[in-house]
């Protein structure tokens, strides 16, 4: 009788090797837009062909298969601290097949665990679910992009950044320049305003489960990431930063309230191998979405 | 029209290295060896001899590769580039202490590491990030590895032989840059956004 294990390691093979269905429409639309036989072309050609061996043979789109993060909804009755163990065996077993690289390392002795589990790796949060299924939300986040990660504090000056959706655009479109080609452009933000420091950074990583056609139900948000793309992808940065039309895939934005002396504008950004995939349990049987 | 790429078989001459220019696509067949944040320290701090017989008139690549130990050899799974800007304080250093044909990596490099390709006659490829399978099915052969057990997998100097390994000149020995080009450019287009 499969469990978590194997259900979590068929979750990571999947977010690993194959890239979600609603990227991948988004890259060939970047790809069509640029001109023929341009470099900027040439590598969403590229890519789009990464992404279909790595499909069809089973191996990590990108080598970088980053850190672990497992957001799972739970229904009463079930022990959250055995879905724990079984996600870290989950990880250890995807790392021995070669679905995940070794990519935890301590950072004053500088060795690796060499099977992904580690202090907070992978990462796993818990909260109740709103019906009886076991949802399991997993993103696989490379280190280029998170290197790209951005946190500003509103007011700011030196970008005339007030306390308003203005403010937040300015710093949207002042990260994706600094980013330049460094997080493996085209990209993907999640955004977070509000919160603190903290809760505003993983606010944004989690915005990034969002699928990338869907429209957000706050109608100003919604009108603010449609003019953060299109603004983006102004900046001319391009694929791998070779320079071009698409800078940007795709740019998602939530809130949480805030102190009233703090303003923060929270960047997620990720690289175009968006790797998340959703396991969700209902009476037994397991799917990967 | 879609350009035709340059064949590139190392070793090269210094000639035909100082003869790419960026935006150049080309397809690298020969020696190239991974090295990253560990190696690069290890490299400039302790410039080992025993390096030269895989790095001389070769390419390092900045890429810690998935690797799956079948038997006594080694299945090479995904291998893409890894940021190149981490190792801007040691690369020029390294390309002259080893005389590098130049680099492959990602994110493009420094006016530090300019300098050393304009000096030694390198060049820096810069190949797809995140095409990691595309990228290891270029890879015919993993010749050997080492400083495994002092660096472990992702680290370690995996020597590899590529054939048609396909990449673009986005820094050249005359001292061109396409990434300081397309941030010029783009930090134009950003005062106009911010209207600053």
């Amino acid at each position: 009788m499969p469990g978590f294990v194997e259900w979590g390691l068929e979750l990571v093979r999947r977010a690993s090797s194959d890239l979600s269905p609603d990227v991948e429409a988004v890259v060939r639309r970047g790809r069509d837009a640029e001109p023929e036989g341009s470099t900027a072309r040439n590598v969403l050609d590229s890519i789009l062909e990464n992404v279909e061996m790595s499909r069809a043979d089973g191996t990590p789109i990108c080598q970088d298969t980053g850190l672990t993060s497992f957001f799972v909804h739970l229904p009463k009755g079930y022990d959250a601290e055995a879905i724990r163990a079984d996600l870290q065996e989950a990880i250890r077993q995807a790392t021995k097949l070669g679905y995940l690289r070794p990519n935890s390392v301590h950072p004053i002795t500088e060795k690796n665990t060499g099977d992904n589990v580690g202090v907070d790796l992978p990462h796993i949060e818990f909260e109740p679910a709103a019906d009886d299924a076991v949802t399991i939300d997993l993103i696989l986040k490379g280190g280029g992009s998170e290197n790209c990660g951005a946190q500003y504090r509103l007011p700011d000056a030196s970008i005339k950044a007030g306390r308003d959706l203005a403010g937040v655009e300015r710093c949207v479109i002042d990260a994706v320049h600094k980013a330049q080609g460094q997080g493996c452009a085209p990209g993907i933000l999640g955004i977070c305003i509000g919160g603190d420091r903290a809760g505003s950074y993983m606010g944004a990583k989690k915005q990034l489960l969002r699928h990338l056609d869907d429209v957000n139900p706050d109608p100003k948000l919604a009108e603010l990431e449609a003019t953060l793309l299109s603004k983006c992808n102004q900046l001319g940065i391009g694929p791998m930063g070779f320079g071009g039309l698409t800078t940007l895939l795709g740019v998602k934005i939530g809130w949480m309230h805030r102190h009233p002396a703090s303003f923060f504008v929270s960047i997620a950004y990720c690289c175009w191998a968006d790797r998340r995939r959703r396991l969700v349990v209902r009476d037994g049987v397991a799917q990967v979405l | 029209m879609k350009k035709e790429p340059i064949r590139l078989v190392l070793p090269a001459s210094e000639e035909t290295l100082r003869a790419l220019r960026i935006g150049d696509e080309v397809l690298i067949t020969g020696t190239v060896v991974t090295a990253r944040d560990m190696a690069h320290k290890y490299m400039v701090e302790k410039k080992p001899d025993s390096l030269r017989d895989i790095l001389t008139g070769g390419l390092i690549y900045h890429c810690g590769p998935i690797m799956v130990k079948e038997g006594d050899g080694w299945r090479i799974v995904s291998a893409g580039p890894t940021t190149s800007s981490r190792e801007e304080p040691y690369q020029a250093d390294v390309i002259e202490t080893y005389r590098l044909a130049g680099v492959i990596g990602k994110g493009g490099m420094g006016e530090k590491t300019s300098a050393g390709l304009k000096k030694c006659g390198a060049v820096y490829f810069h190949a797809v990030g995140g095409a990691g399978t595309l990228l290891a099915k270029r890879v015919k052969k993993v010749r050997e590895v080492r400083m495994l057990e002092e660096f472990g997998v992702p680290e370690a100097f995996w020597v590899l032989e590529v054939v048609d390994f396909p990449v673009v000149v986005t820094m050249d020995s005359v001292g061109g840059s396409l990434h300081r080009e397309v941030l010029e450019a783009s930090s134009i287009q950003r005062k106009e956004l911010l209207g600053l």
